[in-house]
């Protein structure tokens, strides 16, 4: 059983923004993390280590600092790290992004299943994983908060709905994304530290994913963006103090001025 | 390579509406979406198609005739009854290649942002996700904003190259308008390939907690780590039945136990868009903020005016949630003669 994570390291959200003056993203002096949903796809890999043996293989494409995230897989328990990484791949979206994966992970070769987060908190889009299961052409659940191997090798896969629960059965190979109900991400241990420090993470470009550089990164991109900017300010604030029978009053004015449903 | 452009480019024409429906009923984003469509097909100068799939579903096909698409294509088949995203994807994806229209919008549900992908995908066009506002641009590009980087920053995003520009959006954030003018209902037979899946469902489970249903909610009450005590949560859940909607709950709550993790708001719960929020003794918390200051009106009540929730909200009311919050019920329950 061969189990591939995928993962990516973020900007930490409390600190983006937009330069006033460029109009552009500031990214310096902001810290990365990892995505805190692949912290979660990274503990369901480890819970199918701990419970048959599987192999678990960390993947991120990203510039060569992303290692660093994958220093850290390495320390929870992953057993491989793979980094995806070249400047051709820079500026991919999801379309792009899917692309290079799914190129590592039939160079990989023998994988059984594919966890990823439910949505990276930067780009929000939660389109890389679907998009993966797809140009892979193997079947994929969303939003999984549980899920059991079953003999025959298939996967029964317990998904949240808008209207409740559902359990799926997938047919191995298969991809899932995950929700926090998997379960709590373990800490790094000492012993995984160790061998995390001084492991070989090989790191591998286009060209040893066979791929054309206009097929990835941004020539390989569907979709360009054109414009980022602030959001707009909320003009419409309104900040009461005083007596509690008055904002009482107030708000509840407010509330039916505003037409909420249900007042 | 990826981003060359199809050669016809100019032969996709129309805009469609991908239109979702919870038992039989069309989804209130689906009647948003055909009035967002509506606008961008008459600046277009192109027809406006919804698209429904599933089985026995004459009623929301007639329904949908209200709300302005001058066709309805409806695919009836038995296996459309349950979703799943390989069924509902290729059936889309043969209407798609047959009709090729150049604007292809769903609703960022977690249907929409569960399929809408393979689609994307399977077409090997671009695809915007969560959109907040849409617009043509002057060389006829449709222009999708969204927000990213969990609402800090809004990015445009177009697909020059690719056939259809596909987008999902926000539910909540378009304006549905009654239009009725003489449009038809299209009933579409496709190949039985497209009914194919890998995917078994085994069983559906209707939610038994309601108020677990954060991201469909039009009113969500939330509380946080200034009510203290488990017993002063109650409080909350006392106003969000009064106002007919969900229980929303900081991290701190959740990690306190007063209430299951299904009803976190924020970066590792759920991203809430209601038309109203309430937050009782929240401290608004970026991770907090990120996952709900896209709602329509927000509420705060907490006793620090300079605590952060304050910026995001657009009616704060400073004091004590024990004094306000009772009293608050208290008027509501009065005006309603209880
Ligand atoms: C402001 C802004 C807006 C954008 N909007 C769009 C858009 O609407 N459409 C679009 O196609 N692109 C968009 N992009 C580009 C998009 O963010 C990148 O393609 C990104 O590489 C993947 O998308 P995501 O961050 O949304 O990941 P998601 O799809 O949300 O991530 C889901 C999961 O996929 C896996 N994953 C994602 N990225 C990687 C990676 N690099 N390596 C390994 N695993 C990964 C992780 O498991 C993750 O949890 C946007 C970028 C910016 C800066
Ligand atoms: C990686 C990561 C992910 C996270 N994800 C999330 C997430 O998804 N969702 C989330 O909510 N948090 C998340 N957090 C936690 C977040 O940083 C905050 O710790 C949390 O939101 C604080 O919860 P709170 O506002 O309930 O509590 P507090 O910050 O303790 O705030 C309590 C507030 O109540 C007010 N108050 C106290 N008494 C009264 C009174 N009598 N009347 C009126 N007001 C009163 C106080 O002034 C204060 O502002 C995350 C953190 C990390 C590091």
């Amino acid at each position: 059983m061969h189990v591939v994570v995928c993962i990516k390291q973020v900007p930490d959200a409390k600190n983006v923004r937009i330069d006033p003056d460029t109009h552009t993203l500031v990214r310096q002096g902001v810290d990365a993390i990892i995505n805190p949903f692949d912290l979660f796809a990274v503990e369901a890999a480890l819970r199918l280590k701990d419970a048959c043996g599987a192999r678990v293989t960390a993947v991120t494409m990203g510039p060569p600092q992303a290692e660093e995230a994958l220093r850290d897989m390495l320390s929870r328990g992953v057993d491989d790290a793979l980094l995806l990484s070249d400047r051709a791949f820079a500026g991919a979206d999801t379309w792009a992004t899917a692309g290079t994966l799914a190129a590592a992970v039939r160079k990989i070769g023998d994988v059984d299943l594919i966890f990823c987060g439910k949505q990276a908190v930067d780009g929000d889009t939660a389109q890389v994983g679907p998009e993966l299961a797809t140009i892979l052409d193997i079947p994929y659940a969303t939003l999984v908060k549980d899920f059991e191997l079953l003999e025959g090798g298939h996967l029964k896969a317990v998904r949240r709905t808008d209207e409740g629960t559902e359990i799926w059965k997938l047919p191995l190979p298969a991809l899932v994304t995950v929700l926090r109900d998997v379960g709590n991400p373990r800490v790094p241990s000492l012993k995984h530290k160790m061998r995390a420090k001084k492991a070989d993470i090989p790191v591998w470009g286009h060209g040893d994913l066979g791929l054309d550089p206009d097929a990835v990164g941004l020539s390989g991109s569907y979709t360009q963006v054109v414009r980022v900017f602030s959001p707009p300010r909320r003009s419409d604030r309104i900040l009461i103090q005083g007596a509690v029978e008055e904002q009482v009053e107030q708000l509840y004015r407010y509330l039916k001025e505003v037409k909420v449903p249900g007042l | 390579a990826g981003a060359r452009p199809v050669e016809d480019l100019e032969s996709y024409r129309g805009v469609w509406v991908f239109a979702e429906w919870r038992s039989g009923v069309v989804h209130p984003v689906s009647r948003e979406l055909l009035g967002a469509g509506r606008k961008l097909a008459d600046k277009r100068g192109v027809e406006l198609a919804a698209v429904l799939l599933g089985h026995r579903i004459e009623a929301a096909a007639a329904e949908l005739l209200d709300y302005g698409p001058d066709v309805v294509y409806v695919v009836d088949h038995p296996e459309l009854a349950r979703f799943t995203d390989e069924t509902y994807a290729a059936s889309l994806v043969e209407l798609a290649r047959r009709h090729k229209p150049e604007i292809l919008l769903a609703g960022a549900t977690t249907m929409g942002r569960s399929f809408i992908p393979r689609v994307a995908a399977l077409l090997q066009t671009g695809l915007t996700a969560d959109c907040t506002d849409l617009d043509i641009g002057e060389n006829g590009l449709l222009l999708q904003t969204r927000p990213a980087f969990g609402g800090n920053v809004m990015a445009t995003i177009v697909c020059p190259n690719r056939r259809p520009q596909m987008a999902t959006v926000r539910p909540r954030v378009m304006k549905p308008a009654v239009d009725r003018r003489n449009g038809r209902v299209e009933a579409v037979t496709l190949p039985e390939r497209c009914f194919e899946h890998r995917v078994e469902v085994l069983q559906v489970i209707a939610e038994t907690d309601e108020t677990a249903k954060l991201s469909e909610a039009e009113v969500i009450v939330t509380g946080g780590r200034g009510l203290q005590k488990r017993e002063h949560f109650r409080m909350v859940e006392e106003l969000a039945r009064l106002l007919k909607g969900a229980v929303g709950a900081s991290r701190s709550v959740v990690e306190e136990g007063w209430i299951g993790p299904s009803h976190q708001v924020g970066q590792t719960g759920q991203t809430v868009a209601p038309s109203l929020y309430m937050a009782i003794g929240v401290s608004g918390a970026i991770q907090h903020i990120v996952g709900m200051q896209g709602s329509r009106i927000i509420v705060a009540v907490n006793k620090d005016p300079e605590a952060p929730i304050f910026d995001v909200a657009t009616y704060g009311v400073v004091g004590d949630l024990f004094q306000f919050v009772p009293a608050f019920i208290r008027k509501v329950k009065e005006e309603r003669g209880e």
